[in-house]
């Protein structure tokens, strides 16, 4: 449930700067990839009743919680909607992105 | 205390494998490789070995649970052949890619169709470009020697590329001679334990084989390039480590026999050589100035070696089973190159043969010779020919 973000990196100025093989500490080295999305789920914090069944069915795994409340990374978010469907208190929006 | 034992190239491996204790084992049987696997199952069973053997359903997931294992930092043995090599193809450059220094043998077999089981290198030689290093064994002595310094060579910090040993299906993985096997203290003090320091553990988590756009790609492309070409030195280190600490040397990435003043080299791969070892032999009794050039590393490729057997006056030839349709044996394009640019002009014949287990006679090898002679002399010779076709083209 915890969920590393992108974390800001030096770009690397030497072949000998990249890590050795494309296996690197979680979160570096990744771009986001989320900008084709057309709508955005948004998650009322007051219906969420944190049972986390969005995060279960999320298949890009971009459901995370933190400090108790559940959140969304839109950096990975593709907006399939897969959660908004799941949620069993209908706390999830799908809003339209403009 | 090395021990002479009777064994097959198989079986030579199998124990090679033990003495270099792996942690993890997976491996799908195929014919010819079966006996390997079956060996060290066995091994297994009777507590010899102490290591985890997984099962699995196919060539594809034995190669993918050896990149798991790898990644967590385990010694990890993988053995397929043909059909199952090509079947891990997807996987092969996976590995690469990934960095991971997975051991594996390979039972040098023709590929389908027509179906066949018996031997030739088309499987590996189709896979020269997955990145892994490639390394041909003549015998089974060779054989066992080789997956102990595979592992030295793979899990060097410099390389960290995994190595394929090729064996001639049958020929080798089947034949029986004596083989000196070093005992386990031996071993240990020439192959020490493994130690990645990029392995994931839960102290350190990390994404392993994530994706990567054209801004950094071709950087990790050249990455692993410039390990394989630094490759060659650390294979050189190792074959010399290995003379001195368990007494036997084979040359580095090639293994020459009079070619010093020979008139005509044949440059080969396997098993053969030995054959054309005895023909050298046999062709220098009566005056005639033979040489082989046996390729062990087929990547990293020995440029500076073939190179250097080039000289005025000189005839060279390639006789591998392979050939690379509508063109020429792979084995002679890459000799082919590594003459051109270093400017060498000398006259270069293709031979082909032994593809689906079709046998290389003394005679056939005499016949090699006898062109690289004509050509040398500046007659007209068939640049690429197959050896011993059965029937008229």
């Amino acid at each position: 449930m915890i969920k590393p973000t992108i974390q800001p990196y030096k770009r690397p100025c030497a072949i000998s700067e990249y890590p050795v093989g494309p296996s690197f500490k979680a979160g570096h080295l990744v771009s986001g990839n989320s900008n084709y999305r057309t709508s955005r789920p948004v998650i009322s914090d007051a219906a969420c009743i944190g049972c986390l069944f969005c995060y279960a069915a999320c298949p890009d795994g971009a459901i995370f919680r933190n400090e108790k409340k559940v959140r969304v990374d839109y950096d990975f978010c593709k907006g399939c909607g897969i959660c908004a469907r799941e949620c069993k208190v209908g706390a999830i929006a799908m809003v339209k992105e403009e | 205390m090395q021990q002479r034992l009777f064994l097959s190239g198989n079986e030579a491996i199998a124990l090679g494998v033990k003495l270099s204790r792996p942690h993890v084992i997976a491996a799908y049987p195929i014919t010819p490789q079966t006996v390997a696997v079956e060996r060290l199952a066995e091994m297994m069973q009777s507590g010899d070995l102490d290591a985890e053997y997984l099962h699995v359903e196919s060539e594809h997931s034995a190669l993918s649970a050896m990149m798991g294992a790898s990644a967590v930092g385990a010694r990890t043995f993988t053995a397929t052949s043909s059909q199952g090599l090509i079947y891990m193809a997807e996987c092969l450059h996976y590995a690469s890619g990934g960095r991971f220094p997975i051991v594996m043998m390979n039972a040098n077999r023709a590929l389908a169709l027509p179906w066949s089981i018996y031997g030739d290198q088309r499987d590996s030689l189709s896979l020269l470009d997955c990145g892994w290093i490639q390394v041909y064994a003549e015998d089974a002595q060779e054989s066992l020697d080789l997956v102990i310094q595979a592992y030295r060579i793979a899990e060097d910090k410099r390389v960290l590329t995994p190595v394929m040993i090729n064996l001639d299906g049958f020929v080798l993985t089947h034949t029986y001679e004596p083989v000196l096997v070093p005992d386990q203290v031996e071993v240990d003090s020439f192959l020490p334990s493994y130690d990645n320091p990029y392995a994931m553990n839960l102290d350190n988590p990390k994404n392993v084989g994530f994706s990567s756009t054209p801004q950094d790609t071709m950087e990790f492309k050249y990455q692993q390039h410039a390990a394989m070409l630094d490759a060659k030195d650390i294979i050189r280190e190792v074959d010399a480590a290995f003379g001195t600490c368990l007494g036997r040397r084979y040359g580095g990435l090639v293994s020459n026999y009079w070619t010093e003043d020979a008139d005509c080299i044949l440059i080969t791969l396997g098993s053969i050589a030995g054959t054309v070892r005895t023909v050298v032999d046999e062709l220098r009794d009566h005056g005639f100035r033979a040489g082989l050039c046996r390729i062990r590393y087929m990547r990293p490729f020995p440029e500076d070696e073939i190179a250097e057997l080039a000289r005025p006056g000189r005839a060279i030839g390639v006789l591998e089973k392979d050939i690379s349709f509508g063109f020429e044996g792979t084995v002679f394009t890459n000799v082919n190159s590594a003459l051109m640019k270093a400017g060498m002009q000398v006259p270069v014949l293709n031979f082909i043969a032994g593809l689906g287990g079709r046998s290389i006679s003394r005679g056939d090898i005499r016949e090699a010779f006898t062109d690289l002679e004509k050509a040398r002399t500046g007659e007209s010779v068939r640049n690429v020919r197959f050896v011993n076709l059965g029937v008229a083209t």
